[in-house]
């Protein structure tokens, strides 16, 4: 046995990990961003993506997704934690893998190169229903709407042609059908 | 349209709804207008102390005492910085606290002003809920909401932060209604099956336990009432945390002493060997659970508390119960009365068994510990305390390490809001301040703070604080010379390297009780201890009583780092003792 020097007690067994999408209405309010980053960063919980944007103005209601990496416990006490915030209205937790909801990210590509990998390039997006945005002799910009292990992916597909600048928004998380998260 | 007054009187109009009577704090630049207003509202007495952070600890005992939530006010900059030990304290322990902060003028902010610092953001992961007041009309609704955010659900510390020239300016004040607008937490969230449930599990179990916390206390009176109701229906035995020290009396047979790292020989054995642990308004913290995989192996786990987050947090529970702990106790009680009459009676034959054991563990006698006649040992110093102020409403605070655990160990409570430590954060020179605020809140009551040398320098300038509102607190110092906690922890995990825990230069703390205008004794041998803390009582004024104790005393029994609660590490009466500590070192 290892010969501790602590009076805290050693670490026990760490469970599995799993990826989840946590979506957190919250009051538009002064420091609620850093209320909600300060609860990860401050219990050490990883952020993998985080997005945020008022979605209901009448209201004061913003919408932040905030994806993460934990094992069941603590991927529970994220959703707990996040309930007790005071501008906090309601929490979703969604597991990564869940076919019933819908999870989407934009990116922004630019790819500097001839014409002829500027091509190359449009054709690798074309599948994700890519738009061009700006181009020029030197270089095009295309914006890809994709789920993130796609936008990964394209990431690497575009670096031998010449892909200069990537700009990634970050999960956003919605359920599938009628149904709306209460 | 109704009067408008200033944000300052705001400030007062809003304590005055809520029936606060004492603030305690220190004034400064930016919450003079704040100050200014104090002349106008007689009602409301305000506790000048000597740093924000005895303020804060003030409020703390205040609040722990007294079951009413503390308030406290600084100024700006330092003085919002150093009441952040405070609120993280109460925020540790779940103590209702509401700061007010003064902070420069709103066009100032963010220019790095004159004693400006980002009071939001540096108290925002120790308190509940913090607010930076923009608009003076919305200070009242603020206000009110701080109160509650601080006295509902798990109770917790809040921060109003107020720029200067919001206070000074004139709005419209709105009067404190229960708002049902407010998001209210719900704070009870189960239902009969749980409770069912839950006297299903009791009934099936020959080796229970109930385990209780600071939730108990918080719940307030009833709440302990109500666990003495459950453990004389059932005839369990019970444990408790610091926290919960005095929901139970201390004295009383079922009751097995305190639990965890130095936690009664018993106590700990029962929680490792249970089949039943029922958690009421204890969180399962580290200093309890020792090495989490083996804790409590064997047991069915219940949990009864008010806060959802602190369930499955450090151990995983088979029953939850999200409620306060009075609501919880009350129906438990209602229906399990109605379903068994006598249960206590006709369930005796099926834990007999364990209660044999217990006895076998309790013969271990783990709180012993060698007497002398030529030193006084800390351990004996305490029982004596004791002896002597059990007759009273005694009120016991304590700073933090060795003392404390004696303290712990060594005087029994009865009653609850009496134990006023810091235990979640364990922040040395808590006690004398917060001895303060339990004084102001308990002005006739017999009030002492048993300390350590260490700790009670740290806040020693709170001494000026009784003394101006003359405090009768009596500061009990277990002197050893030594910051005794640390020194243990040197000797038996960092082979006696006694690095910085030894204090070269004390000061003569009679001499200094007299400078501060109270009154200073020192105990130096067995023989005179008992005069002179009776000495001590008879003094109607703040004492600083210097108790000269054991160097080398080390506080017992103790569960060593990585062992789970059945390996204790006992004192030195206990027959293995030698064989014991020898492993014991390797171990820990």
């Amino acid at each position: 046995m290892v010969k501790s020097k602590s009076a805290y007690s050693v670490a026990g067994k760490q469970g599995k990990l799993a990826t989840h999408t946590f979506v957190v209405w919250v009051d538009n309010e002064a420091g609620v961003l850093a209320r909600v980053v300060g609860l990860f960063s401050g219990r050490g919980y990883n952020i993998d993506s985080l997005t945020v944007a008022e979605v209901d103005k009448k209201n004061n209601l913003s919408r932040i997704t905030i994806v993460t990496t934990g094992t069941a416990q603590v991927i529970e006490q994220i959703r707990l934690q996040l309930k007790k915030l005071i501008p906090v209205h309601k929490v979703a937790d969604f597991l990564s893998s869940d076919k019933k909801i819908i999870y989407r990210e934009m990116a922004l590509f630019k790819v500097v190169s001839s014409l002829k990998k500027q091509e190359k390039a449009k054709k690798i997006c074309n599948k994700y229903n890519s738009v061009i945005i700006d181009k020029t002799n030197r270089s095009i910009v295309l914006q890809v709407t994709a789920l993130k292990n796609d936008i990964d992916k394209l990431v690497n597909n575009l670096g031998p042609l010449g892909l200069a600048s990537v700009s990634r928004t970050g999960a956003v998380a919605m359920t599938k059908g009628a149904e709306v998260f209460k | 349209m109704g009067k408008l007054i200033s944000g300052a009187e705001m400030v007062f109009k809003a304590l005055e709804d809520q029936n606060v009577e004492y603030v305690f704090g220190y004034p400064g630049g930016a919450i003079l207008p704040v100050y200014d207003e104090l002349k106008n509202h007689k009602k409301i007495k305000h506790i000048l102390a000597r740093h924000e952070q005895g303020a804060g600890h003030a409020a703390e005992g205040y609040a722990r005492s007294s079951g009413k939530p503390g308030v406290a006010f600084v100024t700006s900059g330092p003085g919002a910085t150093n009441i952040v030990t405070a609120l993280t304290d109460a925020y540790m322990d779940s103590i209702p606290i509401i700061c007010i902060s003064g902070q420069v003028p709103t066009h100032l902010i963010g220019t790095d002003a004159f004693q400006e610092c980002d009071t939001t953001g540096i108290t925002r992961p120790c308190t509940k809920h913090n607010w930076l007041v923009k608009d003076v009309n919305n200070l009242s609704k603020i206000l009110h909401r701080a109160f509650e955010v601080a006295t509902t659900g798990r109770p917790g510390p809040v921060l109003v932060d107020i720029p200067k020239d919001i206070q000074f300016k004139k709005g419209k004040y709105v009067n404190f209604k229960n708002n049902k607008k407010f998001k209210r937490v719900k704070q009870n969230q189960f239902f009969q099956k749980d409770i069912d449930a839950l006297i299903d599990l009791l009934k099936k179990s020959s080796k229970p336990i109930f385990y209780t916390g600071g939730g108990v206390v918080n719940s307030g009176p009833e709440a302990s009432k109500l666990v003495r109701e459950l453990v004389s229906i059932t005839g369990f035995p019970i444990t408790s945390t610091l926290q919960g020290l005095g929901c139970y009396p201390g004295e009383d047979n079922q009751f097995l002493g305190m639990l965890g790292m130095h936690g009664t020989y018993e106590a700990n054995n029962v929680m490792h060997d249970c089949d039943l642990l029922i958690n009421i308004g204890a969180r399962f913290d580290d200093r309890i659970t020792g090495k989490v995989d083996e804790f409590s192996p064997r047991s069915k786990k219940i949990h009864i508390d008010i806060d959802p987050s602190s369930i499955n947090k450090n151990v995983k529970v088979d029953l939850a119960v999200v409620g306060d702990v009075k609501e919880v106790l009350k129906l438990l009680i209602k229906t399990f009365k109605k379903k068994n009459p006598d249960f206590e009676k006709s369930n005796k034959q099926k834990i007999s068994k364990w209660w044999s054991q217990i006895q076998k563990w309790r013969t271990k006698n783990s709180l012993n510990f060698i007497n002398s006649t030529k030193v006084i040992k800390p351990q004996h110093a305490v029982q004596r305390l004791y002896e002597l102020t059990k007759h009273k409403d005694t009120f016991i605070t304590t700073e933090v390490g060795q003392h404390q655990m004696w303290a712990a160990q060594h005087y029994k409570f009865n009653k609850p809001n009496h134990f006023m430590t810091s235990g979640g954060l364990g922040t040395m020179g808590y006690g004398l301040p917060a001895a303060v605020g339990v004084q102001v809140a308990n002005p006739d009551k017999l009030v002492i703070d048993i300390a350590g040398e260490a700790s009670v320098l740290m806040t020693m300038q709170e001494m000026s604080t009784a003394v101006q509102y003359k405090l009768p607190i009596k500061i009990f110092i277990l002197n050893n010379q030594y910051m005794g906690m640390v020194r243990q922890w040197q000797e038996l995990l960092h082979e006696k390297n006694y690095a910085e825990s030894y204090t070269a230069a004390l000061p003569n703390f009679v001499k200094l009780a007299e400078a501060y205008g109270c009154v200073g004794i020192q105990a130096k041998t067995p023989d005179e201890l008992d005069e002179k803390i009776k000495e001590m009582i008879n003094i109607n004024q703040p004492v600083i009583f210097d108790c000269l104790v054991d160097k080398h005393e080390n506080c017992f029994p103790m569960i060593p780092s990585g062992k789970p609660h059945n390996q204790m590490l006992l004192g030195p009466k206990d027959e293995e003792k030698e064989e014991v500590s020898e492993e014991g070192k390797v171990l820990v």
